[in-house]
């Protein structure tokens, strides 16, 4: 493993697009992913993403994971796979594990790109094999090509659990029905739309009691709320399945950025500690990059934006400011908040909002 | 269970290979992790918990929650989500904390 | 406003509908798009897909689209390009009795020319037999075939899906 001067710790959307950007100005990032193969969470999404020509809209997910890798392979970015970040010294000596052999890399610049992991969400049973992270469903279907059972609950009707839904009644598998909380659906209702006009049930107002099942799932109790979310008496209903899928929503991935003493806040509407970020994604801990989900659970399309910034940021520290790189800062700055513009940025508008307020 | 024809995407399957598990033959595919070659054959219950002994299965796919550590050539804790299946692997349910074998 | 069906199941409601709606003079001149995309997303392929310009969401992506349903002439480019699968062709003109709906479809085994199936309303509910009496599936479309049914005239505001009969 070669020493960098800009690396980038996370192969997934937004990691992909800074090495790309920074590239473009004349860096020579490497790339550290943890997986056999880069595009992160990107090489299982099936569905045409949302946005404009300029982020690839209407492109399926994995397809633009797999544009973004021809990019990176025609500049020849460094790429090491099943790599971990695994420690970052005072020193600003980061630790990488490859092959049970761990190379201390002194990068001048980092970016960290990390992503999410699954929320969980407890109740009697929930630890039984059959319940499974949406994420995780996602994976085993479509990079495996293996189905995680005959029929499924999906637990949670965020974006995550109304895709996954799609894309389980995709693979042949029958889902039984999606239940939420809240009042209202949470993703997008186009992604409800399909679903339901397939005749699937998406109850809202609906919790899960329980899973049923000795050594594995194989039913699930599910209830009516209130709104104080109180089960209503008489509600219950008991769903043959064997799989339980948790669509409930992600937490950024900060090991790193606490271990490197980035300034650390609680933002609820970003997915819970996210590192202060500038403009330019740098955190407190000057030559310290963060984006994408890592800095807010957001989508896709808004983590390519982010790296995209977050590589030239890399650039404007390492190699200086310069009109050319200035004009493009602004222009994906410009795509970034549109993408936000509308109602389904308002979270992250006030995250971030809430965040930059937090410099200390 | 595998899936057959899919609307959107064409698996690239690897070479088909012969790895063990509880020490009877199982088949999967090259670059396939172990958690999803066992389920491809039907096997769900991957190791069972240190204090009361209850199944547990695959659960997040990216190596984080450590539901699915299982005992692979006499190591355990590992993370068999991630972890790919090799020719003449022995794979076996961890039963609490795992058992390191001594010659 | 949205309504509640709609927030909460998913289902288009009869007040949903009317703003996706061509007038019945454009209806009898020939097929038009509708576009049922009520709430506002980060998204623009169907503007950028068309190339008649029919439908314009402008500088904001995540404003509605607006359709000008006397530019559209039904090519059905849009359906398969609309990342939310919102978008339909209806022509009211295919006989006496019947209508035409094109559909996108992503599921397999995809219907062949001649099959009758089930067709389903927004909820899914089994509305009526159809005939199916197209299905593009090249490459232009990528991956999202468009399926055409024949419906019962007077049912074009409620098929939206159907099923296969086994």
């Amino acid at each position: 493993m070669t020493n960098t001067n800009f690396l980038i710790i996370g192969g997934g959307p937004a990691g992909l697009m800074a090495a790309l950007s920074s590239s473009e100005f004349g860096l020579d990032p490497l790339i550290i992913d943890e997986n056999q193969t880069i595009g992160g969470q990107l090489i299982k999404q099936t569905h045409m993403f949302f946005g404009s020509k300029a982020e690839r809209a209407g492109t399926r997910g994995f397809e633009i994971g797999m544009e973004l890798e021809q990019e990176i392979g025609k500049r020849n970015i460094k790429i090491e796979r099943q790599a971990s970040a695994v420690g970052y010294y005072p020193d600003g000596t980061l630790a990488v594990l490859q092959n049970e052999k761990v190379t201390p890399l002194k990068p001048k610049a980092v970016l960290v790109a990390t992503g999410a992991s699954e929320n969980f969400v407890s109740f009697p049973g929930s630890d039984l094999p059959g319940v499974y992270g949406a994420g995780a469903v996602q994976t085993l279907m479509n990079v495996y090509g293996i189905k995680p059972g005959r029929s499924v609950l999906m637990v949670g009707s965020g974006n995550i659990g109304l895709i996954v839904s799609y894309q389980l009644m995709q693979a042949g598998v029958q889902v039984k029905a999606i239940i939420e909380g809240l009042p209202k659906i949470g993703g997008y209702l186009v992604h409800a739309s399909k679903i339901a006009r397939a005749g699937v049930p998406i109850l809202t107002r609906h919790t899960i009691l329980k899973a049923l099942g000795g050594d594995q799932v194989s039913g699930a109790v599910i209830s009516k709320i209130d709104d104080k979310w109180q089960t209503i008496e008489g509600t219950q209903q008991t769903l043959e399945v064997d799989t339980i899928c948790l669509a409930v929503g992600l937490s950024p991935l900060t090991e790193i950025l606490w271990q490197a003493g980035c300034q650390m806040n609680y933002i609820p509407e970003l997915g819970g500690q996210v590192a202060w970020h500038d403009d330019l994604m740098m955190t407190t801990m000057p030559g310290i990059f963060t984006a994408g989900d890592v800095t807010g659970i957001e989508e896709a399309s808004t983590a390519m934006l982010e790296g995209e910034l977050a590589g030239l940021g890399a650039v404007k520290f390492l190699k200086g400011d310069s009109k050319a790189l200035q004009s493009r800062i602004n222009d994906t700055a410009c795509r970034l908040a549109a993408l936000r513009a509308g109602p389904f940025g308002q979270k992250a508008r006030e995250g971030k909002c809430k965040l930059a307020e937090c410099r200390r | 269970m595998r899936i057959g024809k899919h609307p959107i995407l064409d698996f690239k399957k690897g070479t088909k290979i012969e790895f063990f598990f509880e020490g009877q033959p199982v088949e999967g595919f090259l670059g396939e992790p172990i958690a999803a070659a066992l389920h491809a054959a039907g096997i769900k219950v991957l190791r069972h918990s240190v204090k009361l002994d209850r199944p547990r299965g695959f659960f997040c796919a990216v190596g984080k929650c450590s539901s699915c550590l299982m005992e692979v050539d006499g190591v355990p804790n590992v993370f068999s989500c991630i972890t790919p299946i090799r020719p003449g692997m022995q794979v076996r349910r961890q039963k609490g904390r795992g058992r390191i074998a001594v010659n | 406003m949205l309504s509640d069906k709609l927030t909460s199941c998913g289902i288009a409601d009869h007040s949903d509908i009317p703003a996706s709606w061509p007038s019945e003079e454009r209806l009898k001149k020939g097929p038009v798009v509708v576009v049922e995309c009520f709430q506002e997303i980060p998204c623009n392929p169907c503007e950028t897909s068309c190339p008649r310009q029919a439908i314009v969401v402008g500088e904001n992506i995540n404003d509605l689209p607006k359709v000008d349903h006397a530019k559209c002439n039904g090519c059905t480019i849009c359906v398969s390009r609309c990342p939310g699968l919102a978008i339909f062709v209806i022509d009211v003109n295919y006989s006496e009795t019947e209508s035409l709906v094109t559909m996108p479809y992503e599921f397999l085994p995809l219907p062949e020319k001649g099959d009758t199936v089930s067709a389903l309303d927004r909820a899914g509910k089994e509305c009526c037999r159809a005939k199916v009496v197209k299905v593009v599936n090249t490459k232009a479309q990528g991956k999202t075939p468009l399926v055409t049914l024949t419906i019962p005239r007077g049912m074009e505001k409620s098929i939206r899906f159907f099923k296969l009969i086994p």
